[in-house]
């Protein structure tokens, strides 16, 4: 059309907006689940968790800046007992909410409620079409809750929820067994990247795609793009060539932004780390000074280097991929991403002090760890020497000696 | 809040200037610099006007008779009447406008 602005769209946005087009916003670090790959390392809550009241102050603020929806995530967003009135509370003020879950509180009563309400969204999230690929990643038993979930939901008449799917080495062969699980249940199937974030940075070597892998996605992407959502985390794969839909930049700190369950605002829900954290809610001002007013974000409002993937044809499309993905592997902002489909990243990668790489910050994993097979334990019997001796000690002889 | 026109322009219509269009009930705009974001609460998606001046036709639009007298109210010249039917019959496929009988 020839009623355009100056400049398209995507650079009007690398320089930032007023408000966040949306925001993921993490209520919780509490979690039912130890997924090796959390992207903010949850379990356990954090006793300086925003209260109820504040987290209806975030949200008067959101209507008054015109957020029209907010990515409501965590931990597990559903085990806050105010979770449900919070949720009603936003789409009571012009906020919709789409939320994240692994479906452990999603009951047919639930289910039923949430179909009744236009505003809201529902990913659960699910990393293997099988129970074994799944649980390898998510914990024993997550698949049976995730597909218990989405049958209550389906059952329910909620149409189009979205089974959420974390790419990884394991499951990207599985792309058409999602596709169809999805198609069975009234869903939409979405796929978003593994970035080295939390938890993800002690498994991303293990996990994250093969070259061969990262093309194979692309193709099926390219294939079936128009009825799969991707929150627009493959941009780097339009080094490839043809870009795939949706924004492709990346839009931390100048469109999307993260705040935190203790009221932390960072750049972006990948990138829980000090060198990314712009503010908190609480401060005075609130979430809104914060957006607007931030060092730190009117530094990524700036415009960027591509620093050595400036002479790179595909920079135009890619843009250099990933600030997060960058960061928590060791690489420079300025260069290429660790999955640069160039295969820059991987020399990158080769030369860099990988171990020097910053740690995600803020642990909030649970203490232990999810028990795996059985207890190596024996039970045994030892009937009372008699009726009523109570000593202690009764039929203890001391060894010899 | 399932839209026929949206149907009839998804299969590839044209966007008939010459009736009264609105903004949908579940629509909500946020102007920025480069024009609008546009969300529709049903649909759940998002749209971008590209343009202060479209923003200004997509507002004008209620209270005029058709969406050709909108364009017109708005100073857009008739030569890039066309340019606006597009960018309009993309909103009515997204069922971000549909017609004022409809709402």
């Amino acid at each position: 059309m020839t009623a355009t602005a100056a400049l398209p769209l995507v650079e009007q946005f690398s320089y930032g907006l007023d408000a966040p087009i949306c925001l993921t916003w993490e209520l919780t670090y509490a979690c039912n689940l130890s997924c090796v790959h959390c992207l903010s390392s949850s379990g356990r809550r954090d006793p300086r968790e925003l209260s109820t009241a504040q987290c209806q102050a975030v949200i008067d603020e959101l209507q008054r800046m015109q957020v029209f929806y907010v990515n409501i995530g965590g931990g597990e967003p559903t085990v806050r007992p105010d979770f449900w009135d919070l949720l009603d509370y936003a789409t009571g003020h012009d906020v919709g909410v789409k939320f994240s879950t692994n479906g452990v509180r999603i009951t047919p009563a639930i289910a039923r409620r949430l179909a009744g309400h236009d505003y809201v969204d529902v990913q659960i999230s699910l990393d293997g079409a099988t129970a074994d690929v799944n649980d390898a990643v998510r914990g024993s038993g997550s698949y049976a809750v995730a597909l218990r979930a989405m049958r209550h939901l389906a059952d329910a008449g909620f149409a189009g929820f979205k089974i959420s799917v974390v790419m990884t080495r394991h499951n990207v062969g599985q792309l058409d067994e999602f596709r169809a699980l999805a198609d069975s249940l009234g869903a939409q199937l979405r796929l978003t990247r593994l970035r080295p974030s939390g938890r993800g940075a002690d498994v991303w070597d293990e996990l994250h795609l093969t070259a061969g892998q990262q093309r194979q996605l692309y193709d099926w992407l390219v294939a079936h793009g128009d009825s799969v959502l991707t929150g627009d985390s493959f941009f780097h794969l339009s080094g490839y060539g043809s870009a795939l839909p949706g924004l492709n930049l990346c839009g931390a700190g100048r469109v999307v932004c993260l705040i935190d369950p203790v009221g932390d605002v960072y750049a972006c829900p990948f990138a829980i780390h000090p060198a990314f954290l712009a503010g908190n809610v609480r401060e005075p001002g609130g979430f809104t000074r914060v957006w607007r007013e931030s060092e730190l974000f009117a530094g990524l409002r700036q415009p960027q280097s591509g620093g050595a993937c400036e002479s790179c044809a595909a920079y135009g499309s890619c843009r250099g991929g990933c600030m997060a993905a960058k960061f928590f592997t060791g690489l420079p902002l300025d260069g290429p991403d660790p999955e640069c489909v160039h295969g820059h990243g991987e020399r990158a990668l080769a030369t860099a002090d990988t171990a020097a790489a910053p740690r995600p910050a803020g642990d909030h994993s649970h203490r232990t760890s999810p028990r795996r097979g059985p207890v190596p334990l024996t039970l045994t019997r030892r009937p009372p020497v008699s009726e009523c001796n109570a000593n202690p000690l009764a039929g203890f002889a001391p060894p010899e000696g | 809040m399932a839209c026929a026109v949206s149907t009839e322009l998804a299969r590839g219509g044209e966007f008939d200037l010459d009736v009264a269009w609105r903004l949908a009930p579940q629509v909500q705009v946020r102007p920025e610099r480069f024009g609008a974001l546009l969300y529709h609460f049903g649909t759940r998606q998002l749209s971008f006007l590209k343009s202060p001046a479209l923003l200004a036709v997509v507002r004008g639009l209620a209270t005029q008779p058709s969406a050709r007298a909108a364009c017109r109210a708005a100073d857009v010249p008739d030569a890039q009447l066309p340019s606006y039917r597009r960018a309009l019959g993309t909103l009515a496929a997204a069922q971000m406008i549909c017609h004022q009988e409809a709402a």
